[in-house]
């Protein structure tokens, strides 16, 4: 049974990649129903995650990426060409049966489309309106654009990601994709909620910039308040401990081909049991946290010498027992196949997708006790859903829909 | 009225759970913190006002805690002011050990009976059931074992994995929490069902490393880490140049339209470049280009790869010429998504930022000062964020809040 969470709820829903896609994906997951539109003509490749790699097998096609499936669980999917008249009349009968609609397009590209704030209020007056691009709809740099790795640069998080003397490591991955989903996810519920208690709608303008700027957390206060910078002539090593003065604090290597595994000691007490452990004279060169913060270097290559000739998860089963913080840096394989914890949290379920067949995928990391999340289908293949919405939901016959594929209007 | 206006938040003060109440908060919730006597552990954080240590100066604690209000209470000995509390609560939020609120009776089963719509959220590194959630951690720990170091770092592995500083295990948990709270508040809007909710940590980093996960689920293959870009299971190509003053830009996607081939070399010729620049007639070529490229076919078709490696290098060498600023606005007026690495200080005074009204200002009438915060991550137009309350003094709020429940 699908989850009751968001049930009645209907999304029309022009999100792609990862930054939009991941918010519909939760409220699809909680039950809402959240139709996809995509473009018949290009076959939706304005997303492009569609078709695109990981494959699961030696298959290739618009329906097969493993991306795309990963983060449109649970929608439908239609196609509807807004450049033709009857497109638009077709979407503007869908938004006057939707909730909300959502997109992640660069600035003003739905407006261009005819589909903007002023025009969605006509046709619906309570509609919630939510959109997250780069910088948002408003500002000097609106017409920018970003995918999340520039976000990450522009907003501080790629800078306080690295080593000393070296450049910035940043993030390897959209770390601001997944998390302006998440914050587009609040906007669209809590202008739902609005929605519950007042009747109203509105549009959400939503900067994925200005989300990773806060999220830099309390060194912009030590900027505002203080005006200390990050940027300093020693440059970041961010293994170390940012705010609370913990060493040693870092990654260090093990046995085997790039195994690693994090230790932090918080205080004394942590650093005696991990020396007590290690029993080598050179522990006693760190007995004071200021010896141990004043020469990190030192004390961090000492530590790696003694880590390198041990089995990564040898060694957390024995920094866990004297209970110092510790964990071996898990690979994906570690995270997914070795880490019972993650399938004993259900967090990898297995759909079932038209084309590829079954799939594990991302989960929620949430379970809720009265109306938990369910993902159950894959991402729908182009169009996969035109029937079920066009004559189900808006009442249309099979021969209409015949002759809207024929005019290349779905 | 602000969306969140009349829902009541009690928030066990804890590092792990704080941003969440925070966001909640700033949304127009009453967030109440319940703090042990001697007040909760990250008041005592650095950074601190004027780098000076005491009582109600760490910035850390401000940053985390805005829009509450400050109860003590010892659970131990004020379990009837808590669950009288409870009673007048929508949402309660959590990050104790696993059996520490079972202990004490006060748990989901017991809170539930006194107050059936209650929605209890609990943040716990490996969840409630799983007694690993009580070992000791901090934040870069539960980074390497949710995932995200393993894809962070250099292209030499002899260099260690590398964990992104700013509590982003603290972040991505409690963004999982908002999000559940106002999803369980729907719920509840239509049925008045309240319910307990079970938040891991870990579980939400692993759903949070993009294709390092979905790489190994779809196919078993992992990705590695690469300097300033994605981790691939295929390498691919630098995306970080340094400018001329030493910063440093990401340039994302490279040139691959003949518009932006065309602008690009129109950029290099104003900038005075075109003498150092004998890969022009590639720029040229790639103007003129008719019809789209076949991406695939770079490296394979000598024109087209020399095209996409004039665009590259056409970059690099105006990085090198110019301020890191300069380039970022310089290419993305070109139609280029890319990117200057900021420092959280230089992002933060961005025009772009204060001009969208970002930089918010909030007095602290106690220390006679205003200190500026970073502004709403989303703001809904007819129900306004705010910061409706500097953070809390330790128990301020005590005798306020016990009156309103005698009333």
């Amino acid at each position: 049974m699908n989850s009751e969470a968001l049930k009645g709820i209907r999304i029309c829903d022009f999100t792609g990649q990862l930054a939009g896609a991941g918010a519909t994906k939760w409220l699809a997951s909680f039950g809402a129903e959240v139709i996809r539109i995509e473009d018949p003509i290009r076959q939706g490749r304005w997303d492009i995650l569609r078709g695109n790699e990981p494959f699961k097998d030696e298959r290739r096609g618009i329906n097969l990426g493993g991306a795309f499936n990963n983060h449109n669980t649970d929608k439908l999917g239609i196609t509807l060409n807004l450049k033709t008249e009857k497109g638009k009349q077709l979407l503007t009968e869908l938004i006057k049966k939707s909730h909300a609609v959502t997109e992640n397009f660069a600035a003003g590209v739905l407006d261009k489309l005819g589909f903007g704030y002023e025009s969605l209020k006509k046709i619906k007056s309570d509609i919630v309106y939510v959109s997250n691009c780069g910088f948002g709809h408003k500002g000097p740099y609106s017409h920018f654009k970003t995918w999340g790795p520039i976000v990450q640069a522009v907003s501080g998080l790629t800078f306080t990601s690295g080593l000393s003397d070296q450049p910035p490591a940043g993030w390897g991955y959209s770390y601001m994709d997944h998390t302006g989903g998440y914050y587009m996810a609040m906007a669209i519920l809590a202008a739902l909620l609005h929605r519950q208690n007042s009747g109203e709608g509105q549009w959400v303008d939503m900067a994925c910039t200005e989300v990773a700027v806060a999220l830099n957390g309390p060194s912009l206060l030590d900027w505002t308040a203080n005006g200390n910078p990050t940027r300093t002539p020693e440059g970041i090593n961010s293994n170390r401990s940012q705010y609370l003065q913990m060493s040693p604090h870092g990654i260090y290597p093990t046995k085997g081909d790039d195994e690693w595994i994090a230790i932090s000691c918080r205080d004394d007490e942590d650093w005696n049991a991990l020396a007590d452990v290690i029993q080598q004279t050179w522990t006693s060169k760190y007995r004071s946290l200021s010896e141990r913060i004043e020469n990190q270097d030192a004390l961090d290559q000492d530590l790696s010498c003694w880590t390198q000739s041990q089995n990564k998860f040898e060694l957390q089963s024995l920094i866990r027992s004297i209970e110092v913080p510790v964990s071996a840096v898990h690979k994906p394989q570690d995270r997914i196949e070795t880490d019972s914890s993650t399938e004993n949290f259900h967090l990898w379920p297995t759909v079932t997708h038209s084309e590829i067949g079954e799939v594990r995928v991302d989960g929620n990391p949430v379970h809720f006790s009265e109306s938990d999340w369910q993902m159950n289908s894959g991402a729908p293949c182009l169009g996969e859903d035109n029937e079920k919405v066009f004559i189900e939901l808006l009442g249309l016959s099979k021969e209409d829909l015949i002759t809207l594929k024929r005019e290349q209007v779905i | 009225m602000s969306v969140l206006e009349g829902i009541r938040i009690v928030e066990l003060a804890h590092e792990r759970v704080s941003w969440a109440g925070k966001l909640l908060g700033d949304m127009g919730a009453d967030v109440i913190l319940i703090e042990p006597e001697e007040g909760t552990a990250s008041r005592e954080y650095p950074p601190f006002l004027d780098g000076q240590p005491g009582e109600n100066r760490s910035l850390y604690f401000w940053h985390y805690n805005t829009s509450k209000r400050s109860v003590l209470l010892n659970l131990e000995q004020n379990s009837w002011e808590f669950k009288k509390l409870i009673e007048t609560a929508d949402i309660l939020i959590e990050g104790e050990p696993t059996h520490r609120l079972s202990d004490l009776k006060l748990d989901y089963p017991e809170l539930s009976k006194l107050n059936r719509k209650l929605i209890h959220i609990a943040i716990t590194p490996y969840g409630r059931k799983n007694p690993l959630s009580n070992a000791p951690a901090t934040d870069l720990t539960i980074m390497a074992a949710g995932g995200p170091p393993w894809s962070c770092g250099y292209d030499d592995h002899n260099l260690p994995p590398v964990r992104g500083w700013g509590n982003q295990s603290y972040h991505t948990a409690c963004h999982f929490a908002t999000m559940s709270a106002l999803t369980a508040l729907l719920y509840r809007g239509r049925t008045g069902i309240g319910q307990f909710i079970d938040i891991s940590m870990t579980a939400a980093l692993n759903v949070t490393t993009e294709a390092a996960s979905y790489s190994w689920l779809v196919n078993k293959s992992t990705v590695q880490r690469q300097t300033g870009r994605h981790a691939a299971v295929n390498p691919t190509g630098e995306t970080q140049i340094q400018c001329a003053d030493g910063k440093w830009a990401n340039t994302g996607v490279p040139p691959r339209f003949p518009e932006e081939f065309r602008k690009l070399h129109t950029w290099i010729i104003d900038l005075g470049l075109e003498d150092q620049f004998p890969e022009s007639v590639f720029l040229e070529m790639g103007a003129n280009w008719e019809g789209q490229f076949d991406l695939s076919q770079i490296g394979t078709d000598d024109t087209i790869t020399a095209i996409f490696a004039a665009g590259r290098e056409g970059l690099k060498l105006i990085a090198a010429s110019i301020d890191a600023y300069d380039f970022f606005v310089g290419c993305q007026n070109v139609g280029l998504a890319v990117g200057i690495v900021n420092s959280p200080e230089e992002a933060f005074e961005d025009p772009h930022f204060r001009e969208r009204g970002f930089h918010v200002e909030v007095e602290h009438e106690d220390i006679g000062r205003h200190i500026t915060y970073p502004g709403a991550p989303f703001n809904l137009p007819k129900a306004p964020w705010s910061i409706s309350k500097r953070p809390p003094l330790r128990g301020e709020h005590t005798q306020e809040v016990l009156k309103e429940l005698d009333e």
